[in-house]
């Protein structure tokens, strides 16, 4: 009798290898750098790029979780009225007179509980599809918002609140730093536990997941309750860096991370995509944004540029299994 | 849940109807409500408003429902009808000769052409409606900045001739009404007796039986968004000559109440179901809510919190009538 080979891992190629996304990624970001120095010769400067990434890592932290959530096949775009719910709370709650450290806490407990109902709505109701969801806790949450500060803006915070924002260690921006931390955190929880193996088997099938004993309910409420959470350490940093903030905070942020969640090669129906892709699309969009901006491209032609390249990223897998039909034949 | 027996298809009607009947009761309490408040409510002068302003977000609607009913969503009808009635806008100020008819035909031209790239995107390149209009939604928005240089357009730059569509009236009604009742005729029609319209359903039911039944599902995707555009590019001039300026940011969020409008009428976020009487209704709601709120002292700030939570009540009471709709099929099955 013939033996079987049960192939349990796949075999290493380097053809496989370097036809990944991920490198179409590193390739897109080195062509972006290489246009953005020539266009200005005060790209490449190793100090203004530093500094550069404060400016675009405050909805970095959304992208994390938000992988997570596309990788389940669902989508929150609540996210940015999370950041102006939590941020606007804190502001209040500190001109009201409690102190800044407890301010913090409960900013990022308001996000949390936020992320909470949404997923807690999501898995009650299940004929509703996350879209509408988040759909109307976006008009809820940035509604509060509003209720709470109306077109006032908030702010004088404390000296230390600052650091968050404009800080150093040494001579990284501190943003950079917790950046790093929560990506790695991210990227360990998504590729190196089960909760992570249990996502990506939610994400192509939910049902077979359901009946192999996973939790579906619980690990989709955690999920959203990590964006909700997630969204208000934007909050923090960003209100650290606007230095007050207003209901009509992080307008828009909802499509810029999800552009670059789906930029980083994270698929739209679930199941695949890896965290590299999201962090690499992070640092792409973001020195994009800041080599345009350098050379005076105004902020509406990025918004064009932004909502293209999101349709872009999306149809080139499509695209590929066009091209691979039409040769076929 | 399959409907096999027409008896099963008699009892979700009956329910569905009830559902609007209920809508109905609600808008007569609260108006009754508010008339107790504040007796200017329902006067007919501010009735005559009231319904004015509800007549753009209607016929939105009507768009909104074909696609959501195709199991999409269009985020992008906010910036396309700032593009198309800037665009308008633009050209009547530099050709104040223009017909108004003509500065219409314009405008409903720059939304289909948005509505058909749209519409390419979601039946030929597959993309998620929700992630393509998202995308189309920014840059249609941008488009608009650019176009205009980031200026306004305002009342004194428009013909008297362009401003006067919104504010002249035909048989004693308001221009936009009368446009608004023509398009609900029309539509009425198309999704009820004609094959096209019937095929959107069908679509939307079961994209899978849609298809093997012959149906082509892309040309009818491409048809609601193109619909859903030319709609939009309408309610761009109609938007831009009622309130006589026209700026980067028109509409913008505007999309979220349409979509409201839809849930609250019944629209199901899951396809296949939705009827013209429910997006009356669902507009109809919304108008009186935004013209009330003032009226009995409810601060302005209050009104998003409201409009949304209105939304999520309305999808998860939705959600529940189904529920019920799917248990008594079931007890009927077992008897």
């Amino acid at each position: 009798m013939e033996k079987r080979v049960i192939i349990g891992k796949k075999e290493f190629s380097w053809k496989t290898f370097f036809l990944q996304w991920e490198w179409m990624l590193v390739l897109i970001f080195i062509l972006v750098n290489v246009i953005n120095a020539n266009l200005s010769p005060y790209y490449l400067n190793a100090d203004s790029l530093r500094d550069a990434t404060m400016t675009f890592l405050d909805k970095a932290f959304i992208v994390l979780p938000m992988v997570f959530i596309i990788i389940l096949g669902d989508i929150d775009i609540s996210v940015a009225s999370i950041v102006a719910l939590s941020s606007v709370v804190m502001a209040d709650l500190y001109t009201m007179g409690v102190p800044m450290e407890l301010a913090v806490v409960i900013c990022l407990a308001v996000g949390t509980l936020c992320g909470y109902v949404n997923g807690l709505l999501i898995t009650r109701f299940k004929e509703l599809s996350a879209v509408i969801v988040t759909l109307a806790t976006m008009i809820i949450y940035r509604g509060i918002a509003y209720i709470l500060l109306e077109d006032q803006a908030a702010g004088k915070f404390p000296e230390w609140f600052k650091f968050l924002g404009w800080g150093y260690v040494g001579s990284v921006p501190f943003i950079l730093i917790v950046f790093a931390v929560f990506a790695v955190i991210f990227a360990l929880l998504l590729h190196k536990t089960t909760f992570g193996r249990r996502v990506y088997a939610m994400g192509s099938n939910l049902t077979a997941s359901q009946f192999s004993g996973i939790q579906v309910d619980k690990i989709k409420i955690l999920v959203f309750t990590l964006a909700g959470l997630m969204s208000a350490v934007t909050a923090l940093f960003l209100t650290s860096r606007m230095g007050s903030t207003r209901p009509n905070i992080a307008t828009g942020y909802e499509l810029d991370v999800i552009a670059m969640v789906v930029l980083g090669g994270i698929s739209t129906s679930g199941g695949k995509g890896r965290m590299i892709g999201a962090i690499l699309a992070i640092f792409l969009i973001g020195f994009l944004r800041y080599g345009l901006g350098l050379v005076n491209v105004p902020a509406q032609m990025l918004l064009v540029i932004i909502g293209l390249l999101l349709i872009l990223a999306v149809m080139v897998p499509n695209l590929k299994g066009y091209l691979r039909k039409w040769v076929k034949i | 849940m399959p409907e096999y027996s027409l008896q099963k298809t008699s009892a979700g009607a009956s329910i569905a109807k009830f559902r609007e009947l209920g809508l109905l009761v609600f808008i007569l309490l609260l108006c009754v409500g508010v008339q107790l408040r504040n007796p200017s409510f329902l006067t007919l002068e501010n009735i005559n408003d009231m319904v004015t302003n509800t007549a753009i977000l209607s016929i939105l609607a009507v768009g909104m429902m074909l696609v959501i009913v195709t199991r999409g969503i269009d985020l992008s009808i906010g910036a396309t009808l700032a593009l198309s009635g800037m665009i308008s806008a633009m050209t009547v100020s530099a050709y104040p000769d223009t017909h108004p008819l003509l500065a219409i035909l314009l405008g409903t031209a720059v939304g289909i052409v948005s509505g058909m790239i749209i519409g390419l995107l979601v039946s030929k390149a597959g993309i998620l409606p929700i992630i393509a209009t998202l995308g189309m939604m920014n840059a249609f928005r941008g488009m608009t900045f650019m176009v205009s240089g980031g200026k306004w357009v305002s009342a004194h730059q428009m013909p008297d001739s362009f401003k006067a569509i919104a504010t002249s009236s035909i048989f004693g009604l308001n221009t936009l009404i009368v446009i608004a009742i023509v398009i609900y005729l029309i539509f009425f029609y198309f999704i009820t007796y004609t094959r096209t319209g019937r095929q959107i359903y069908a679509v939307g039911s079961n994209p899978d039986s849609a298809k093997i039944s012959g149906i082509s599902n892309d040309k009818i995707l491409w048809l609601v968004y193109t619909i859903m555009g030319g709609l939009s590019g309408l309610a761009g001039v109609l938007w831009v000559s009622k309130f006589a300026s026209a700026q980067g940011d028109t509409a913008s969020g505007y999309e979220l109440s349409v979509i409201a409008a839809c849930v609250l009428g019944g629209v199901s976020i899951a396809g296949g179901s939705g009827k013209i009487s429910g997006i009356i209704l669902g507009s109809i709601l919304l108008g009186i809510l935004n013209n009330a709120l003032p009226l009995i002292n409810v601060s302005p700030f209050w009104q998003m919190g409201i409009q949304g939570s209105i939304i999520l009540i309305a999808v998860v009471i939705n959600a529940l009538v189904k529920r019920g709709v799917d248990k008594s099929n079931l007890m009927r099955r077992r008897i």
